[in-house]
């Protein structure tokens, strides 16, 4: 299982980079999501890997031990959050210099 | 008690009033003078009532611990010098108030003035009268900033701009310098307490790192206080309103840089780098100022340039290491404050009533004002050290001073002559200030007929030049109680007997300063001619102004050097700075698992494997890929597999217990592929060639190196992750928070427990940088627009609306009206049921998966499928949709949970929980944190339904008059 999470996030960077790297804005756009997946993942696989012990606290106390780490789960849950808020501001960032410069390049204009 | 009532109300109440005058009406003059002077006496009171404790031989001492922990408090200490400089500056802050009332024109924004002239004078009343060294720098710069904003009052003025700018700059960086001068001291003493500094005085002069403390230290003064060759600054602030002036460069800003030199030097002086550095620094800007003073044509860069001279002989007076230099440099500092600053307000008189300060265009005004002129006779008189007032008597302590020998080298034998040659200048430029504008035939041309001014403005001056009266003639009785403690305070056991009396006989300090009287009215007499004509600036160091050159250092630092690096070393294009950035983040992975060893050894193939799990992520993976491969050509497509692996990692959270995490990806998702639904089509249209052309040699040779880089990346956070989670976990805060979550915050759902409650206080964070993202969403949408659609209507649409128009009973648009007729009919009903979905996540948040952030998300796209499904002007002449209020509330609650439970004695955020009883729905859980959890649902519903309506609202925009126009033109 640990495994296979680590080649998804070596993937899920892999190719956010790649797309990170391209001229064309709606790329980044992609790209920054897929970092951004690869990284809540991470930051969460920091708690560990745990099957069937959500941080949801039974009827009978059973000890910290019984549950999954709370802490990267609070922190992943705002992250994505605030990942969607960063994306609009991103996107609308790439609709104004559309509209301002009349391309879709990263630069603000095409290479020469 | 009293006593630390006293200290903090002197510090606070300037920047109580401050606040108080901001919003007070733009014409209210009156008001606001009534208030300042209010303020400036209330301070002014507490240093009088705070006399006789201090007379007693203490020093007033109050403590507010802050972060305690880590050894930071708040101190506030008065002693007999910070007494004396507290009574200085609340006093003629008094009097400059008083004076501006009449100076400021009604047509000035007063608010503006008395709000940032209350807050400069509480930052320096909290400078003088920190007991904390890095206290007191913080109040340093706040004086700093304010007398910025003070200087460039004025800002239509381009002087003015340029001069504020000027005094930010020289004196920021001199700040800059005193911190780390600061720190050091710190480093050495092992405290920043001001009575533990300043009793290590031999640990600080023996100690190596004195020498660059020492420098750091008198870079931050010699800024401050305008010492050579800081100096240029002063006289570029005289744009500032004069009542500015008057303040700023008499009583307060100058002297904080004396002021500092004075508090340290039990500790720093008496060596020879002090002497040398101190003094060379005071003796040129003695004499230079002086000499140039001589030479302005503007009264006020006269006096300007004698303020710095002044300074100067303050500074030589603390350089010598001597007691008696002490008690001089002290007391001149009163004096110079008195007598400057009745000649700062004499020479806003002579503007206001005259209308220039040129001393060219000024003469014979004794005729139209005498009284002013008297005044302002007087207070030159002082300035230029003539017997019977308080300058005569701080000089002649100088002269005595100067002659002494203290440490045997040239610089100390050349100091007596320095001092009557620039003693001599002070003289020949007070007669000139007299004799240029008081004496001579009436004026011509003047743009105001002068007259004298009203006796409210003119009261202040009346009163300072009466105490350099009172103080020249009777200095026993008036001033020395004083400035015996104030020096005492200073200097301690070290204090010498010294009297002040008028005449202390024949003596060689006597007979400098009649040289000094009389050769500086000869020099007057010889130079005037020249100077009624002259150009302004002293001859042959008009060329060389310090202040060229400090543009020319500006230039280079902020433009010239840049520009230079930019072309040669960096690029403007994105993507190279992209490409480092990612090679860096690579590299700084990589070093130290190459330093430490690789670390990944003993590594072995997880236990469990699960295919199920894998096949999941075979399809996350294909998703990723292809998604990055289509990006360019196929953009819905790209948006859908990334909404795939958006899924793919949805799946894996709910795998590995995180059903909150997976809830909240989920919601998101939507969102954002409806987010960027709205916005594809604002993008270029870019087809695939059907044959495509080869490509060069250097995109392949780019696409190669980024394909590596990626590769890299990709291999590295896998193995980094992969050897994070095979190691062990440590001891984590989470078995704290799982122990607590249900006894302390009563619920069960430990993610939402930790959001809500143990770290509401991050989470307050976070749901503000949310309104702040969504506001600029918004501001960015209101102010540029996205250029105009670039795709026509579909194929299927332009069809349909042909149908219609040849159709004889259809209307054009009604069957496009009709458009998803039975879909969006659903969604309307599916209104309701996802906001009940919606309220319960909400509820249920504190015991199972949910809570404000997934119910916030839920309902927003309750919202957008309404949107979708009607229209936007349909939905919105219907429902009142108002996100800036919900964003607003959310905030507003939020932090109002939080401060409430304040009111009952805990620290903030703290929350309270219990269980309610409700027929019918049973048990609820009624944390106190739920009214927070309500507060982040109500910003993330105003915050996401702000960004996505601002964005769906350009598809109704118009194009605007103007644009249209410009079209219609083109075409």
């Amino acid at each position: 299982m640990e495994l296979v999470l680590a080649l998804g996030i070596g993937v899920l960077v892999g190719s956010g980079v790649w797309l990170l790297l391209r001229p064309r804005t709606y790329q980044v756009i992609i790209g920054l999501s897929l970092i951004s997946y690869a990284v809540n993942l991470f930051i969460f696989s920091m708690g560990r890997l745990r099957v069937d012990a959500p941080p949801i606290l039974g009827p009978a106390g059973s000890g910290p031990a019984a549950y999954a780490d709370p802490v990267p789960q609070a922190l992943v849950l705002t992250a994505i959050v605030i990942g969607f808020a960063t994306t609009a501001l991103f996107l609308v960032v790439l609709l104004a210099s559309r509209g301002l410069a009349d391309t879709d390049h990263v630069d603000g204009q095409e290479r020469r | 008690m009293t006593d630390d009532i006293l200290l903090i109300s002197m510090v606070v109440l300037p920047f109580v009033g401050a606040i108080i005058a901001a919003f007070l009406p733009t014409k209210a003059r009156n008001a606001e003078s009534w208030l300042a002077g209010a303020v400036a006496c209330g301070a002014l009171g507490c240093a009088v009532l705070a006399y006789p404790a201090i007379a007693a031989g203490g020093a007033l001492r109050t403590e507010i611990p802050w972060l305690a922990s880590s050894g930071l408090t708040l101190v506030f200490r008065m002693d007999g010098f910070a007494w004396l400089f507290a009574m200085l500056v609340s006093g003629i802050g008094f009097l400059v108030v008083l004076y501006a009332r009449y100076y400021m024109s009604p047509e000035d924004p007063v608010p503006r003035f008395f709000s940032f002239f209350l807050a400069f004078m509480g930052s320096m009343l909290g400078m003088v009268l920190s007991g904390n060294l890095i206290q007191l720098v913080i109040f340093w710069e706040m004086t700093s900033i304010f007398s910025f904003l003070l200087i460039g009052y004025w800002y239509h003025n381009a002087s003015a701009r340029e001069g504020a700018r000027i005094s930010l700059t020289v004196t920021g960086t001199g700040g800059m310098a005193l911190l780390g001068g600061v720190l050091l001291l710190g480093h050495i003493v092992g405290s920043y307490d001001l009575d533990e500094v300043l009793s290590a005085g031999d640990l600080i002069r023996n100690h190596p790192l004195y020498l660059p403390t020492l420098i750091l230290i008198l870079l931050g003064a010699f800024t401050k206080s305008a010492q050579f060759p800081f100096h240029f600054w002063l006289p570029n602030a005289m744009a500032a309103p004069t009542p500015v002036s008057a303040y700023l460069h008499s009583a307060t800003l100058v002297k904080a840089g004396v002021f500092l030199m004075a508090r340290l030097w039990p500790v720093m002086a008496g060596t020879p780098e002090w002497f040398w550095l101190v003094g060379m620094a005071g003796l040129s800007s003695l004499l230079l100022a002086a000499y140039f003073a001589i030479f302005q044509q503007d009264l006020k860069g006269l006096l300007a340039y004698s303020t710095i001279s002044h300074l100067g002989l303050i500074t030589v007076l603390l350089s010598l290491s001597s007691p008696l230099g002490a008690v001089a440099a002290i007391f001149h500092m009163v004096n110079h404050a008195t007598f400057k600053a009745s000649l700062f307000m004499a020479a806003g008189i002579i503007d206001h009533e005259t209308g220039t300060r040129d001393m060219r265009r000024l003469s014979g005004l004794f005729r139209f004002m005498p009284i002013t002129a008297t005044l302002a006779m007087v207070a030159s008189a002082a300035m230029a050290g003539v017997p019977l007032l308080n300058g005569f008597l701080s000089k002649e302590m100088f002269f005595a001073e100067a002659i002494e020998t203290h440490v045997p080298s040239i610089l100390d034998t050349v100091t007596p002559y320095v001092a009557v040659l620039a003693s001599l200048f002070s003289v020949t430029y007070s007669i000139r200030f007299i004799q240029a504008v008081f004496f001579g035939p009436p004026p011509v041309g003047l743009p105001r007929t002068p007259h004298e001014p009203p006796f409210w403005m003119r009261l202040p001056v009346s009163l300072l030049v009466l105490s350099c009266l009172v103080v020249g003639a009777i200095p026993g009785r008036t001033i020395e109680p004083f400035l015996r403690l104030a020096v005492t305070s200073v200097l301690g056991e070290a204090t010498p007997e010294f009297s002040l009396a008028v005449w202390h006989g024949l003596n060689v300090p006597l007979v400098m300063s009649v040289i000094a009287l009389v050769g500086g009215a000869l020099l007057s007499v010889a130079l005037r001619r020249y100077l009624a004509t002259s150009q302004d600036g002293p001859p042959f160091f008009r060329r060389l102004k310090g202040q060229r050159i400090f543009d020319r250092l500006v230039a280079l630092v902020a433009s010239d050097g840049p520009r230079f690096l930019e072309r040669y070393l960096t690029t403007r294009r994105l993507q190279p700075q992209l490409r480092l950035l990612v090679a860096a983040a690579i590299l700084a992975a990589f070093l130290p698992l190459w330093r430490q060893g690789p670390g990944l050894g003993g590594l072995t193939f997880p236990p469990v494997f699960d295919p199920i799990f894998a096949l999941v992520w075979v399809v996350g993976t294909v998703c990723a890929v292809i998604a990055a491969y289509q990006a360019k050509f196929h953009r819905l497509a790209a948006l859908a597999l990334l909404g795939g692996a958006g899924l793919c990692v949805c799946v894996s959270f709910v795998w590995l217990s995180a059903p909150d995490l997976a809830l909240t990806q989920l919601l998101v998702e939507i969102v954002t592929t409806v987010l960027i639904l709205l916005g594809l089509r604002w993008l270029p249209k870019r087809v695939e060639a059907a044959m495509p052309v080869p490509l060069s040699l250097a995109t392949r040779v780019q696409r190669l190196r980024d394909l590596i880089l990626a590769v890299l990346a990709g291999l590295g956070m896998m193995l980094l992750s992969y050897a994070v989670m095979m190691r062990p976990a440590g001891q984590t805060v989470g078995a704290y928070f799982l122990d607590r979550a249900y006894t302390e915050g009563g619920g069960t759902n430990v993610v939402n427990v930790t959001l809500v409650d143990f770290r509401g206080f991050d989470t307050l964070g976070e749901i503000t940088v949310l309104a702040i993202v969504a506001l600029t969403v918004f501001a960015l949408l209101r102010r540029f627009r996205p250029a105009p659609d670039s795709i026509a209507p579909p194929m299927q649409q332009q069809i349909q609306r042909k149908f219609d128009v040849a159709a004889p009973d259809r209307e054009d648009g009604a069957t496009l009206s009709d458009y998803l007729y039975v879909p969006s009919l659903i969604m309307q009903w599916l209104f309701p049921i996802v906001i009940v979905l919606a309220i319960y996540l909400f509820l249920r948040g504190h015991d199972l998966p949910g809570g404000g952030f997934a119910a916030g998300i839920a309902m927003t796209s309750a919202f957008i499928m309404q949107y979708m499904a009607v229209g936007t002007r349909w939905l919105e002449d219907r429902l009142r949709v108002l996100p800036l209020v919900w964003m607003g509330f959310g905030l507003l609650l939020a932090t109002a949970t939080g401060i409430g439970s304040s009111l009952f004695g805990y620290p903030f955020l703290t929350s309270h929980s219990r269980y309610l009883e409700i027929p019918l729905i049973g048990k609820v859980p009624a944390a106190s944190a739920l009214l927070f959890d309500l507060g982040v649902f109500s910003l993330v519903l105003g915050a996401t339904v702000l960004m996505l309506i601002a964005i769906a609202h350009q598809s109704i925009r118009r194009i605007g008059p103007v644009r249209a126009a410009n079209k219609a033109e083109e075409a």
